[in-house]
């Protein structure tokens, strides 16, 4: 498999880090791929612009920071105004229509997806939109098979969550086919 | 058997290797970036029947992990910059009575409170001379979660045979970096225990008369013995002193016990190069971005290799001599003004032929930043 680099970036909170530490458990657990997980963030818990890295690859991985993603994720108009720059060009952008204005027009397929809307309906909890944004990522790139994310969902989520959490990433799956 | 693979942060893998080495109490006042070795610890030592305490300050928990030590514990604290400070003056004390410990220090930007959340290499000096007093110490560090966890057994093997506080001096690269770790099974990595006096209760035991070996057997603290422990120059018994042979002796026994060693605490791991003619010198996080950059050379026939330092201090000057020996240029990268690369300098044969890669705007140095170096010294430009 070609090396992929991935940036989900958001604001504190919004879950997108939980997202990046879940696909990349996922290449390493499941898939048995090389995957190397950082974050960049303030000293604050909540809020301010946060952006997680993760690389995964058949090969060891040395440097673990993405200069150009092959994947961009932006969910606030700060972050899409931050890192749209660093996509590499013929990458691929995935933002919320809800929270992110495009531009400008970048080298790379550009998919917006009203992935909050979707879970707000159907679900009707915030709180899944980072892996409804998960399986969005996952139908639009075919990186890892969207079983993988499911089995480190059941490892890690309390019983009680984890049908919410597995229809947020059905949602997005569907949003990504459809698109 | 199937292997035990784990996908966890750097300061996780610290954990592992610390659980693996028998660490049995944690004393810490969390600080980012090393909070999540103190927040695992709190989970995990007391379902084996360790003990965790989180206490009022820094200071304070350097004093518990003695005194648990002093009682026949393997002990461990962690902290950052900040708080590595605080705990310099009862570092020393651990120097100075010879008590096994590992002080755990995950580095962010400094001086002062600096940038908890971004990653340096500043405190490398800090862990050489931080305590006051002519002194030895012991530091390793580590790049990536395998070698976080080895090196972390490391230390308490290393902490047990010299009766000596060890110092891991990690970053915040790796030690919130998340990959995989392949969790030894037991018995895979040799534990060194406690070594313990054979003197029975109600007969004198000396707790500082080497053996002929020039180790000195334990007592557990509140057993059957009593005896004294002191910052202070002191005796066989442990009483303080002031002749200056007892002095003189004890001053070079602490520092003879380590540097007198240093090949055997030497650890590190080298990459192509046989047939170098630049050498990166690297460690922690930097040295995934030089490898990196190694790599990437050595594929387009570039006599590139890299020497990782694992053991900081006692600085190996020894083997980076021979290593540095053939190239042209050596580089030293890391993420401060030079710290490491002053030692680089000292002990190779050419000074002139070392230069820096770094950088110090607490974010982690790339490949190009590498690479750019590398054609200014080859008079290529940027």
């Amino acid at each position: 498999m070609e090396r992929c680099r991935l940036v989900f970036s958001g604001s504190g909170g919004q879950g997108v880090i939980t997202a990046a530490i879940l696909l990349a458990e996922a290449a390493v657990l499941e898939e048995g791929l090389n995957a190397v997980q950082t974050q960049a963030y303030g000293a604050a818990a909540r809020g301010g612009a946060t952006r997680s890295d993760v690389i995964v690859s058949e090969e060891e991985i040395y440097f673990p920071k993405v200069n150009e993603p092959n994947v961009l994720v932006c969910l606030t108009q700060e972050a899409y105004n931050k890192f749209y720059p660093i996509i590499r060009p013929g990458g691929m952008l995935l933002t919320d229509p809800r929270y992110v204005k495009i531009e400008r027009k970048v080298d790379a397929r550009q998919w917006e997806l009203e992935m909050f809307r979707t879970v707000m309906e159907r679900i009707g909890k915030p709180i899944v939109f980072n892996i409804c944004m998960l399986g969005a990522v996952l139908g639009l790139t075919d990186l890892l098979k969207p079983e993988s994310i499911l089995k480190v969902l059941e490892r890690r989520m309390p019983a009680a969550f984890l049908d919410m959490n597995r229809q947020a990433l059905e949602i997005g799956l569907e949003l990504a086919r459809a698109a | 058997m199937k292997p035990n693979i784990k996908f966890l942060q750097g300061n996780e893998a610290c954990v592992e290797g610390a659980l693996y080495a028998g660490l049995r109490f944690f004393a810490g006042y969390p600080i980012t970036p090393s909070t999540e070795i103190a927040e695992t610890l709190s989970a995990r030592l007391p379902r084996i029947g360790g003990k965790f305490i989180q206490m009022e300050d820094e200071i304070a928990s350097m004093c518990a992990i003695i005194g648990a030590s002093l009682t026949g514990n393997k002990v461990m604290t962690a902290t950052s910059g900040p708080g590595f400070s605080l705990k310099q003056e009862a570092l020393g004390y651990a120097v100075m009575a010879e008590i096994p410990c590992v002080v755990v220090n995950v580095q962010r930007g400094g001086p002062s409170t600096g940038n908890p959340t971004h990653v340096a290499q500043g405190d490398v000096m800090q862990a050489r001379w931080g305590t006051h007093g002519d002194h030895a110490i012991v530091t390793l560090t580590a790049s990536n979660h395998q070698d976080v966890f080895a090196m972390t057994v490391e230390a308490f093997n290393i902490a047990e045979t010299f009766r000596t506080p060890v110092i891991l001096l990690f970053d915040e690269v790796v030690g919130h970096m998340r990959e995989k770790l392949v969790i030894p099974e037991p018995g895979d990595i040799p534990l060194v225990e406690r070594l313990r006096t054979s003197v029975p209760g109600g007969v004198d035991y000396h707790p500082y008369l080497p053996r002929e070996d020039g180790r000195l057997p334990m007592s557990d603290f509140g057993g059957v013995h009593r005896y004294n422990v002191t910052g202070l120059f002191h005796d066989m018994w442990g009483f303080p002193s002031d002749n200056p042979g007892v002095v003189h002796g004890l001053l070079r026994h602490l520092v003879d016990k380590i540097e007198n060693n240093v090949d055997q605490l030497a650890r590190y791991k080298e990459f192509y190069l046989d047939d170098a003619e630049v050498v990166l010198v690297s460690y922690g996080s930097s040295a995934r971005s030089a490898l990196h950059v190694v790599r990437n050379r050595r594929a387009r026939g570039e006599k590139l290799g890299l020497l990782e330092l694992q053991t900081l201090w006692p600085f190996p000057a020894g083997i980076v001599r021979a290593k540095c020996a053939r190239a042209r240029s050596v580089v030293v990268v890391e993420m401060n003004t030079g710290q490491i690369m002053r030692e680089v300098k000292a002990a190779v044969e050419a000074p002139e032929k070392v230069f820096l890669a770094n950088r110090i705007d607490c974010s982690l140095i790339t490949p190009t930043d590498i690479r750019n170096i590398l054609r200014l010294i080859q008079g290529r430009g940027v």
